[in-house]
Order: C-alpha cells, then structure tokens, then sequence
C-alpha cells in the first residue's frame, strides 16, 4: 500500500478513524487544530458521519467525549496544552469514571511557544490523573498509537492521553495504514453506576484506581512502543522520551558509540526498564521535550543524585523545544558552527495582516482612551493579542481564553477607570459568556469590545458555535440593549467608532461594542472558493 | 542519498508548494522524507521556515542538524540569511532578490545582498521579474525552484513530472506555466 504523506496531527487523525472512532471532539488550538480538521475533509469520515463539528471549549468537548464513552463508541477530544487547563476539571475525573467506548485524549504541547502562552507539558496532567500517556516519537506511531490507546482505554477502562508536541503535529512524513476497525455498536456500561460520582462512589473508584496502577506500569514494561536497546559502553545510558528518540537516534547512527538507550513512547514509566538502566549504567541522560518529568522522577527530591543528567543539572536547558544540536552537544558531539547569522538582520515578528479589521479597531480604541492615559486595555487569546505590537501599542494584557472580561472587572472592582476588555468572536463564546455573566451581576463599569470577524482567525479560520448571535447572548445575560453598540471597523467610520467608544466608557455600568468584519484571509478564501464554484 | 533543505521566507509566500514538488518526487521514488512546518501565530507575516529531509535511509530528527543543511531556497533575501547556521560548509544558499519589507526596521537591501555574496556558494535571482515575464508573478516560487534544481539530486525531468501531477487538476494552462517558470528558473543567471 502507498504511503499517506501525513503531518502528526493528520496521523493521529486517520489512525482514530481507521481504529474504529465514532466522534471526534476539539477547540482549535495551535498546534492540535489539524486533527479535527483532518477528520472534517476526510471522505471516509464524512461517509460515515462521523461526529466532527467543533465545540464551544475544551471543557465541553471533553465532557461530550466522555458521553460518547458512556454510549460504548470509540471517540477522541483534541485540544492544545493549555486548552486542557480548560478542559481539566472533567478530565480529572474522566480518570474515575473511566471509559467504556475507548477515549482517548489527545493533546498538543508546544515546547519553546511557537504559537502559546506557556510551554506546560501535558505528561504531568496524565501522571496527575494516573492514567496512561502515549507519546509518540513519529508520524506512524501517531497513526498506530490510535489502535492502542483504543485497546487500552477499553480494557483497562480508563481515558488515554495521546501526548504531542508542535515539532510532531507540524511535520510530514510517510505512514502506512493498517486493517480498518469496524466502529462499536455502541452499548451502556455493563455496571450502571460507573459514570457516577457521589464522594461513596468515588472513594471506591480511587481505590480501584490506585489498584490499577501495577497492571499499568506492565502494559508499559510489555509495550511495543517502549524498547531497550542494550549497548557495550555502560558509562552512559539514555533514556528518550518522545521526539528526544529521533534527536539521540540523529547523533548515534552514524557514529560508532554504543550507548544502551531506553525509549519510551508508553507511560507510566516502565519500572524494570528503567531500573535496569539505572544498575547498570554510571550515568543516565534523560532527553525529553518538555519539562523534566522523567528526569524529576529519577533523581528524586533529595541532592547529591549526580547520575541523572538533563534539563535540572544544566546539561540541557530547563525551557525550550529539544532539538539535534543541544543533544550533540549534551553526547560530547558538538560541532563547530560554519555560518552565524548576520548581525544586521532583525527579527520579523508575525502582524496584524494588511486589511485586518482590528486595526481599525486598535486605531479608533487607542484614539478614544487617549485622554484616559495607558494601561486600561485588557485582551485575550487570538489574533488581536498582536495588537500589543506596534504601532498599535493598545492592549495592556493576556493572560488565558477570556480573562480579558473577568480582568477587566477585577480591576473596575479595583477602582480602575476605564476598564476595557478586548476580546474576539470565537474566544468570547470559548469562555467570554460567565466573565460577562459576572459582569452583569456586579453592574461593572467595564467597556467589553467583541472583535467580530466571523471567524476563529488564528489557528486558520474555522467556525465557532457562537457564529451570528453575539447580540443576542449579550442580551440573554443581561446587558442593556441601548448599551449593545455595532460598528464597522473601516476607515471611513473612523469617527463613528471613536464616539461609540466615548460614549460608552462615559456609561456606567456594561457596555458592549461590536467592531464588525469578515477576516481578511476567511474573505480572500470565501471569494477565490466562490470565483472557483462559479467558473464550474 | 541524502538532501536537507531549508525553505525560507514571510508567513503567506507559500514556500510549501516548493516542499509539495520536492515531495512528489521523493514519495515517488519510494524516498523517505519528514518536512516540518511552521503553523499558528507566526504564519501571520512572520518568519517561516520549512524543513525538508529526504533520504534513502530512515530519517529520525524532523529538524535539521546545524551545519547539515545542503541547501536554503528563500523566497526573501533577508529570511536566507537567518537560518545560516544551518548551512553545510559546502552548501547553497539560493534566494530570491525581492524584499518582503512589513517592518519598519528592514536593513538597507544591500547591506543584505552583501551578506548573502559572503555565502562561499550563492545564488541571487530576481524570481519575481522572471516570473512575470513569464505571465504570472504567482509562479516565482517555482522560478526558485527551478533555480536551485542543479543542486538537488533530481532531474528537471523528475520535477517536471512532478508539477504535472501537482497542477494537472488545475488544467494545462496552469501545468505550462509552471513548467516554464522552473525552465526559466533554471537558466537564470546569479545577479
């Protein structure tokens, strides 16, 4: 059979749909966003309707996935790291109640924050929750790893986290498919209580869970994706985590050195594996991308453990993405680098697109707080967080999807006038709903601008639930209807703006301005689609 | 075998449609090949760049070792230069002449040219010019492509095929044009 040629993502999505998944369920969010819609343009899914619409946020896409479980099909929740912060409430308890359709859980971290807030590595979220992470280390164990987590969840009756990372997700590679799994008929729990949680119930669930952890840690010790390759030369052992396979593979292929090396792409920890390594070895270097996880667990909390080295001893760094160079480097290899980069050439930061309508909406903002002085302007997650970038300089913050509003008020609370929350479509009905539901409720003296540009703009412009009814949510939680302003970001309404802008931070209490344009890159797509329907 | 190249430029110049052609060719011959992406945030007018490998062997690190790159195409001249690192001591460095400037801070064009010519094997084209002369100034990608073509392991023939296959689907006008783009690009002479 012919290779696909897949991104990790595309890989993870066709081996879930090939291992039998009946509903996929995600938030776009750099860089997991390819695997819904990997399953969205895929014939077969579409064929066989498979669930593949996106939902409001990682929360209720998780808590769907976990219905679809309960139902006894076969699903996936995907998100970004941070989304499963969003998400973490009902995946923490996912663990407890457990799975009876598989479930897997797959999540995209972003090491050295190519496109993200923070670089938090997911591994701990499955450590956390004690259930099984599976990373993989390239594009066809993102394909095969979907067979196993299916298995795995069905007979340990437990969630599997499927861990990626930026540099997997976003690369291409050939990868073979297997024999296609029918999807579940689909049939309840045999034991009907297993989806409830009362504090009786989940004491007993605890248990079980903790009782469950040795069979764990032999799947681990017995899995295809684990490997010990024994080596002559016992003064270094390695042990890769993930993609840190491929970077210690990189430098001792062609290189006669025969370290033993320990892979690991199958968690918790394989403890004989790992123990075996640690007799034998005088020094162990952990390669993982992301934080020290494994690392952490070897060398224990007390000092003076100087045989594990990695991102804590300062042979690697403690942030960033892993790469070929820094493990040559931690191996003894490294080389002397020929080209340096130029010391005229300067950073090029990404930026608002030419034609966007936030900067219309940053210029007429910025015009309007003028007299007001800086440090009044609260934003969030999207596309307009580069409004913080020149020459716009006219956000003040970002910190999570939908802080901007709930910011905003602390700091009206606080006596801060004005406040003003910016915060786009998509990211208002990810979790802007309950912030503005607070806001209503104190009467807050806070200015909420919803940028509207009909789209998720930056993880490539997919749709949102909250598509065409952003007055009437607004409305639904309260605010006043004279207080729902509606412009157009263009440079024609330029004093319009500024004046809607006056007078709504003049109101006290909430008020609500709506700059409102289709994204310039969904437009130019909509029009070249349209321009193609018409020619057929 | 073994061919690793850089792929530069400004986030929404389509430097993967020269990655697509590459991997054509590589998926044809059976060739391994891993080519990782820049997706997200920095694809908003940032600097983009792609890492192509392909080989006869298996391929293990998506990434590109420093010093390991045979060759940078940069559809920009200011981008070829910021991955330099990555450059083989014998490597090419091929990039197009046209500035992208969306900062307010470009240095002086020929500051950047000068250290482009420092680059022991250079090659600078003005893809843009050829490819409007052409017909189409969409097809200077592929006028960088054809560029560096002698520098790959594969054979215009192969790369012809290749955009064939690619943009048949588009019609034979946009098959042609392509075509000629990568002749054309092939024959340009360094400015």
């Amino acid at each position: 059979m012919q290779k696909l040629m897949l991104l990790g993502d595309e890989a993870l999505a066709q081996g879930a749909l090939d291992a039998g998944m009946s509903g996929c369920f995600a938030y776009p969010g750099t860089p997991s966003t390819e695997i819904m819609e990997y399953v969205q343009h895929n014939k077969e899914a579409v064929e066989r309707d498979i669930h593949r619409t996106w939902g409001s946020n990682e929360k209720t896409i998780m808590e769907a996935a976990v219905g679809m479980s309960y139902a006894g099909k076969r699903t996936m929740a995907c998100m970004k790291h941070v989304g499963l912060n969003v998400a973490a409430d009902p995946f923490m308890n996912s663990a407890f109640v457990g799975a009876n359709g598989g479930l897997i859980v797959a999540v995209a971290d972003d090491p050295s924050m190519h496109s993200s807030q923070n670089e938090q590595d997911s591994r701990f979220y499955a450590k956390f929750a004690m259930i099984p992470c599976l990373e993989p280390s390239n594009q066809q164990e993102c394909y095969d790893m979907a067979f196993l987590a299916f298995e795995l969840s069905e007979k340990f009756k437990l969630p599997i986290m499927i861990r990626l990372e930026t540099r997997l997700s976003h690369s291409r590679a050939g990868v073979t498919r297997r024999d296609k799994i029918a999807e579940n008929v689909g049939k309840l729990p045999e034991d009907k209580n297993q989806f409830m949680l009362l504090p009786s119930f989940s004491r007993r669930k605890y248990k079980n869970l903790i009782k469950l952890q040795s069979e764990l840690v032999a799947a681990s010790e017995n899995s295809e994706f684990n490997s010990y390759t024994d080596g002559s030369d016992k003064s270094l052992g390695i042990i890769a985590c993930g993609l840190g396979y491929n970077y210690v593979m990189e430098n001792l292929a062609n290189r006669d050195v025969n370290y033993p090396i320990l892979k690991i792409s199958h968690y918790p920890l394989p403890r004989k594996l790992v123990e075996k390594m640690y007799k034998e070895c005088d020094k162990i270097l952990v390669v993982e991308d992301g934080q020290p996880i494994v690392e952490e667990m070897l060398k224990g909390y007390i000092s003076g453990n100087e045989k594990i080295k990695g991102r804590l001893d300062g042979t690697f760094s403690y942030d960033g993405e892993m790469d070929p160079n820094k493990v040559a480097v931690a191996l003894g290899f490294g080389k002397e680098v020929v080209g340096t980069v130029p010391e005229d050439i300067v950073g090029r930061p990404p930026a608002l697109c030419v034609g966007c309508p936030h900067i219309d909406s940053f210029v007429t903002l910025n015009e309007a707080l003028k007299e007001h002085g800086d440090g009044h302007v609260f934003s969030d997650i999207g596309c307009y967080t580069l409004g913080f970038m020149p020459p716009y300089n006219g956000i003040n913050t970002c910190l999570d999807m939908g802080a901007s509003i709930t910011m905003a008020k602390g700091a009206s609370d606080a006596g801060l006038f004005p406040a003003v929350a910016v915060i786009g479509d998509s990211t208002f009905s990810h979790s802007g709903l309950t912030g503005l539901l607070d806001c209503v409720y104190d009467k807050s003296n806070v200015v909420i601008i919803i940028l509207d540009n009909a789209t998720t703009g930056m993880t490539g412009g997919q749709n949102y639930t909250g598509e065409n009814k952003i007055e009437e949510m607004c409305l639904g939680l309260g605010v006043e209807k004279e207080h729902i302003r509606v412009v157009t970001p263009l440079k024609r309404c330029h004093e319009e703006m500024v004046q809607v802008y006056k007078e709504e931070i003049a109101y006290n209490g909430v008020s609500i301005v709506i700059p409102r344009r289709e994204c310039i890159q969904t437009m130019t797509r909509r029009i070249r689609a349209q321009k193609k329907a018409a020619k057929k | 075998m073994k061919i690793n190249i850089i792929l530069a430029g400004v986030g929404g110049q389509g430097i993967l449609t020269i990655a697509k052609v590459f991997g054509q060719v590589a998926v044809k011959q059976n060739l391994f090949l891993k080519q990782a992406e820049v997706h997200g945030m920095s694809q908003r007018g940032g600097d983009v760049q792609s890492n192509l490998r392909i080989s006869d062997k298996e391929i293990f690190s998506d990434l590109i070792p420093e010093g390991e790159a045979d060759l940078i195409i940069s559809v920009e001249p200011m981008e070829s230069l910021r991955y330099l690192p990555l450059l083989a001591p014998d490597g090419w460095l091929i990039t197009n002449a046209k500035p992208f400037v969306n900062i307010p801070n470009y240095p002086e064009i020929e500051t950047v040219y000068n250290e482009v010519r420092k680059v022991k094997n250079h090659v600078i084209i003005d893809a843009q010019g050829i490819a409007k002369e052409i017909g189409n100034v969409l097809a200077s990608n592929i006028v960088m492509l054809g560029a560096a073509a002698e520098k790959t392991c594969f054979s215009m023939e192969q790369l012809e095929v290749a955009l064939h296959e690619i943009f048949i689907s588009k019609g034979e006008k946009v098959v042609d044009l392509n075509v000629k783009a990568l002749r054309a690009g092939n024959e340009a002479k360094s400015l």
